[in-house]
C-alpha cells in the first residue's frame, strides 16, 4: 500500500460545478458523477449540479429499473437535495448548493420543472453560461 | 474560462451545447474527434465560421495530423496549437469546461 | 502553476488518457507542477498491470508509471470505481495508488486548474 498523500485545503472554499449531459442507464456516467457530488459535501465546498442536454433525463420522475435489473439511482438525488437544504439552513456554514436545469434542454425534450424528482432552478442558457463562467472547478462526466 | 470539445460535430451535440452555453469572448479548443469541426467546407462550417467571430478558436495540431487533415484545410480564424499551447491556454484563461 | 488532472476513460477505447498524458508531459516541460492525476470511471483501467498491449502499440499503463517515477507524480485510482472494475492492490501497476474519491475534491481545491479528460 502506497503512502497516502493529502493536501492542506483548510479554509479554502471554491465553486465546483458538476455537469451532467448524459442520460442514465445507457452509460454509467450519471451514477459516478453523483458519488463525486456527495463526497464534495464533506469538504464544505460550493456546488452547482447542472443538468444539460440528455442529462435532464437523469432526474425524470417515475424511473423504475426493475425490469432491466439495474440500480435506480434517481432516488440518490433526494440526498443531494437534503444536503442542499442543510447548507441553506446552516448559517455558520459557508456552502451554497444549487441544482440547475437548462431551460432549452428541458423544453427540447418536452419536459417541465414538474417532471423532476427534485426541486430545480430552471435557467435559460444565457444565464447558465454566466453561472458556468464564475466556477473555479468544472467536473464533467 | 476555456471550453474544450473532443467530439465530432457530426456525431454529438457538444459543439452546439458549448456555443449555447459559453460567453462571448471565451476561447474554445477543439481536440481529439472535435478537430473535424475545424475543417473547411463541411455542413457545420457556417456555425463554426460564426463562432470564430465570437470566440478565439483553437485546434490541436497533433490531432489534425493524426486524422489526415492538413493545416491548409483548417478554416480561417482557427489557430493550430500543440500540447504546450493547450497548457498555455489553460494557464491564461482559467477554469476549464470540458464538453465531454 | 499547479494542475490537477482527471482521467475518465481507460487506455484502449478512448483517446482521453493519451490526451491527458500528453498534456501532463507538456505542463511539466513548461515548469508547471502536476499535483495529482486522478483516475475515475473506466479511467481506473489505466492502472491495471495485467493489461498487455501488442508490442507495436504504446503501453499507457507503463508510460503513466514511468512518468510518475521520473517526476514524482501522484497517480490516484478511485477505490469505488476500481473495485467495480476489478482493480485491486494485487494488479495495481507501479506508480499508482488506490484512494478515495475525496482525493479528487481535494486536488480540485488545492490546484489552480483541474483539467478533465474523458468521453
Amino acid at each position: 500500500m502506497s503512502e497516502e498523500i493529502e493536501f492542506d485545503t483548510a479554509g479554502i472554499t471554491k465553486k465546483f460545478m458538476y455537469v451532467n449531459r448524459k442520460a442514465p442507464y445507457g452509460t454509467i456516467y450519471a451514477l459516478e458523477v453523483l458519488e463525486a457530488v456527495l463526497i464534495s459535501a464533506a469538504f464544505e465546498q460550493h456546488a452547482a449540479i447542472v443538468f444539460i442536454d440528455d442529462g435532464v433525463y437523469q432526474i425524470k420522475k417515475g424511473q423504475d429499473t426493475a425490469a432491466i435489473n439495474m440500480k435506480n439511482f434517481s432516488k440518490t438525488y433526494g440526498i443531494i437535495e437534503m444536503e442542499k437544504e442543510d447548507a441553506d439552513e446552516d448559517e455558520d456554514m459557508d456552502m451554497v448548493w444549487r441544482i440547475i436545469v437548462e431551460k432549452e434542454s428541458m423544453e427540447a425534450r418536452g419536459l417541465s420543472a414538474d417532471d423532476f424528482v427534485v426541486d430545480v432552478e430552471v435557467l435559460p442558457s444565457a444565464e447558465l453560461a454566466k453561472v458556468m463562467a464564475e466556477q473555479d472547478v468544472v467536473i464533467s462526466g | 474560462m476555456i471550453h474544450t470539445i473532443n467530439k465530432s460535430p457530426f456525431e454529438r451535440n457538444s459543439l452546439d451545447s458549448c456555443l449555447r452555453l459559453s460567453e462571448k469572448g471565451s476561447p474554445i479548443l477543439l481536440l481529439e474527434d472535435g478537430v473535424y469541426a475545424a475543417t473547411k467546407g463541411t455542413s457545420v462550417s457556417g456555425t463554426v465560421g460564426t463562432a470564430t467571430g465570437e470566440h478565439p478558436m483553437f485546434v490541436m495540431g497533433p490531432d489534425l495530423q493524426a486524422r489526415g487533415i492538413a493545416e491548409d484545410q483548417v478554416m480561417d480564424g482557427i489557430t493550430v496549437v500543440d500540447y504546450g499551447g493547450f497548457v498555455d491556454l489553460v494557464v491564461e484563461h482559467g477554469t476549464v469546461q470540458s464538453w465531454l | 502553476m499547479k494542475f490537477g488532472i482527471l482521467v475518465n476513460e481507460g487506455p484502449f477505447t478512448h483517446q482521453a488518457s493519451d490526451s491527458a498524458y500528453q498534456f501532463v508531459k507538456a505542463a511539466i516541460e513548461k515548469g508547471h507542477q502536476v499535483m495529482r492525476v486522478f483516475f475515475y470511471y473506466d479511467g481506473v483501467n489505466n492502472a491495471n498491470k495485467l493489461s498487455a498491449p501488442q508490442s507495436d502499440d504504446r503501453n499507457l499503463v507503463k508510460m503513466w508509471g514511468d512518468l510518475a517515477k521520473e517526476h514524482n507524480l501522484d497517480l490516484v485510482v478511485c477505490i469505488a470505481a476500481a473495485l467495480r472494475r476489478g482493480i485491486v492492490e494485487d494488479n495495481l501497476a507501479e506508480g499508482f495508488r488506490i484512494s478515495g474519491l475525496g482525493q479528487l475534491t481535494e486536488v480540485g481545491i488545492a490546484a489552480d486548474r483541474l483539467v478533465v479528460f474523458g468521453d
